[in-house]
């Protein structure tokens, strides 16, 4: 087993005409089983073209009701991203891969917000990843977003981070030491996003396949320290912890639109401190998650 | 980005929020022809800079003639004006504003602000206007009041009413105060703004309430769609080399230490300064050359780099995904031959033709220095630079 998505999985790719979207799912369509999950994709005025023998629909509904696709992930440029994500949410997807850098904070608000209205109104509830992520994995089945499918190996590993790179690394050093990853999953840079630690923790908790987890997470926010007082109480698997960002000054955005000290509490020190007193494994050194992990287990 | 003090009460004026009469001015005699034009008899000459404390660095004035305009508006335009948020050099000041003196009766906060948390709208406020929020938020919490503002509905009349009820605002003037903070409201949604802070906001003695601050911080996102904000930028305020920086799409922050570093993707940057730290040393900036890491990008982010003095030497971490190892080592060595580079330089790479990439580096002839983690480039660099 493994988290979120599995070798069975349909997707929709939003944005497979666009040089990014085409690059992404040819890489994907060649990972493990790729070429049968991405089923369809979409584009307003393309309908019935194909991309790599992907049948093209005009809209997420037309696309899910052709393809019986359950989730999508989006290439869509900033500008019409939020717009592209409500869409597939209005065609009642499980889960939506918002791989999308730059989108501006008040339509992720706006989208955020429609979403919550839909489900307190009784209406289906779709997960957003992202955005500004790099999706996730599950390694031998199936790679939703840009990750080099090649690092990955399949094992019992869960893997979970707000940065792409930084979660390339901890899967590389994961590899190495001959373990390898239930799932890997990027869930975003950005200051408003979807899945959060937290949840990925739940989900890690949950999956039987996982046997530990690193948890990497960066300065800015609150949603490192909420994940760790979660899973003091509940988590049953030992996590590796990491935060970047410890020689980050205070005000200045790094890189990432969420990675911004702001105040006290969303420093690289603070979050450090209080992953250590919810029990996780706390390393300042990056280079050594893996083989920390591999001494937990 | 941000913007002076005298472009936000623009902003607030044309969302309808009063502020002072006031006029931006470049040069001492613009200050006295502005403190003449406003009239009356009590002026402020404020320093504008991209940084808060300005009244406790001497940055702002109060004077009772034009003489004493003149006076305070030399003393103030030039200056390297020294606050909290500035550091210890300080910023020179090159734009003032000089405004009507108000009638002060009692000040107030009030923010708008984006809550990570429950993905709303945060609109705080305080009776304790005039000082430093956060000392405010620290020492006595209870002073500051809070609603979230679900975006779809917008800040409804309950909610500025408890703030204005909240801070004390006396029933004479709540039905202004009210319409301020819904105004403050609009105005930040409608700008993308990340930050829209009136401190102090005022109550005048004769029941008028005003904004006699503002600061902004707009998201950057979304400056595509907003030109008149971009119009605000003002580059004299903002560090020379981010700017150079922005222009090739790379991410760059000046810090103190004395290791470059060139990295791609903004989590594995932030790791590999922290990891440059832990083995002793402090990086000299933050800077993440993205997904696409081509020879001119990599060339350009070298001489900003090298452009500080302090840059003892470079660590390169680059790891390959989509971007193949090959390329990027082609672009490192015809990078490190154009700026001829003189200090050490570590690379570590991993990924994608990780063993090709190598094999260029070696094969360069130049002095790299090769490393397989981040812990094993941080101590070769560390030591290359003592």
């Amino acid at each position: 087993m493994s988290i979120l998505i599995n070798k069975d999985t349909k997707i929709i790719t939003q944005g497979i005409t666009g040089k990014t979207g085409q690059f992404h799912t040819e890489k994907c369509m060649e990972y493990a089983n790729g070429k049968n999950c991405f089923v369809a994709g979409v584009h307003p005025k393309k309908a019935g073209e194909k991309v790599f023998d992907v049948p093209i629909f005009a809209s997420v509904k037309d696309a899910r009701a052709a393809s019986g696709a359950t989730v999508s992930v989006i290439y869509v440029p900033p500008a019409g991203a939020a717009d592209a994500i409500w869409e597939a949410c209005e065609a009642d997807l499980d889960l939506v891969i918002c791989i999308t850098e730059g989108i501006p904070v008040r339509d992720m608000l706006m989208v955020r917000n429609k979403m919550r209205q839909k489900e307190a109104r009784g209406g289906k509830k779709t997960l957003l990843l992202g955005p500004n992520c790099p999706g996730l994995i599950t390694p031998d089945e199936v790679k939703i977003g840009i990750m080099p499918g090649h690092i990955h190996r399949k094992g019992r590993i869960g893997v979970v981070s707000r940065s792409g790179t930084l979660t390339y690394e901890a899967v590389a050093q994961v590899t190495e030491l001959g373990l390898g990853q239930s799932s890997a999953i990027g869930i975003g840079g950005d200051p408003i996003n979807g899945i959060k630690h937290i949840d990925i923790m739940r989900m890690f908790n949950d999956d039987p396949d996982t046997d530990a987890v690193i948890m990497i997470g960066e300065i800015g926010g609150p949603d490192e320290a909420e994940a760790a007082r979660w899973c003091k109480d509940h988590m049953k698997k030992p996590i590796v912890g990491f935060i970047a960002g410890v020689t980050a000054p205070a005000g200045k955005r790094m890189g990432h639109a969420g990675a911004l000290i702001s105040g006290g509490a969303d420093t690289a020190e603070a979050k450090l401190a209080i992953m250590e007193e919810c029990g996780f494994t706390v390393t300042r050194n990056p280079s050594e998650m893996g083989k920390l992990l591999k001494s937990l287990l | 980005m941000k913007i002076h003090e005298y472009q936000g009460k623009e902003i607030l004026r044309k969302f309808g929020v009063a502020t002072p009469r006031g006029i931006p001015c470049f040069s001492v005699d613009e200050a006295v022809k502005a403190a003449e034009q406003l009239g009356g008899k009590i002026w402020v000459v404020k320093a504008q800079i991209h940084a808060g404390g300005r009244g406790k660095g001497g940055g702002v004035k109060l004077a009772k003639s034009l003489d004493e305009v003149r006076q305070h508006a030399s003393a103030i335009l030039g200056m390297q004006l020294k606050t909290h948020q500035t550091g210890p050099q300080g910023q020179q000041v090159r734009r003032l504003l000089v405004e009507d003196g108000a009638d002060i009766k009692k000040e107030y906060y009030v923010a708008a602000l984006t809550d990570r948390a429950t993905q709303q709208v945060a609109m705080m406020a305080s009776s304790e206007g005039g000082m430093d929020i956060e000392e405010v938020a620290h020492k006595t919490p209870e002073k500051i009041i809070k609603v979230f503002v679900d975006p779809l509905v917008g800040l409804t009349d309950a909610q500025a009413k408890q703030l204005a009820d909240g801070i004390g605002v006396p029933a004479a003037s709540q039905a202004q105060a009210i319409d301020t903070f819904k105004k403050l409201y609009t105005c930040y949604m409608e700008t993308d703004a990340s930050l829209a802070e009136i401190n102090p906001l005022i109550l005048e003695g004769n029941g008028n309430i005003k904004a006699l601050d503002a600061k902004f911080n707009f998201d950057s996102n979304a400056l595509y769609r907003q030109p008149e904000i971009v119009a605000y930028r003002d580059l004299d305020e903002e560090d020379v080399d981010e700017v150079e920086a922005s222009k090739f799409d790379l991410a760059y922050i000046s810090l103190d230490g004395n290791i470059g570093c060139l990295v791609n993707g903004a989590g594995l940057a932030m790791a590999t300064m922290d990891t440059i730290k832990l083995f002793g040393a402090e990086p000299a900036n933050f800077l993440d050359v993205g997904g696409g890491a081509t020879t001119e990008k990599v060339t350009e982010a070298f001489k900003i780099m090298l452009k500080n003095p302090k840059v003892k030497g470079i660590l390169v971490n680059i790891f390959g995904g989509i971007m193949k190892c090959d390329t990027i080592a082609t672009g490192i060595v015809s990078a490190a031959r154009e700026v001829h580079l003189s200090v050490p330089l570590v690379v570590r790479m991993k990924g994608t033709n990780e063993d090709i990439g190598k094999k260029i580096l070696a094969e360069s002839g130049l002095p790299i220095i090769a490393a397989d983690t981040m812990a094993d480039a941080a101590t070769k660099i560390v030591a290359a630079v003592k």
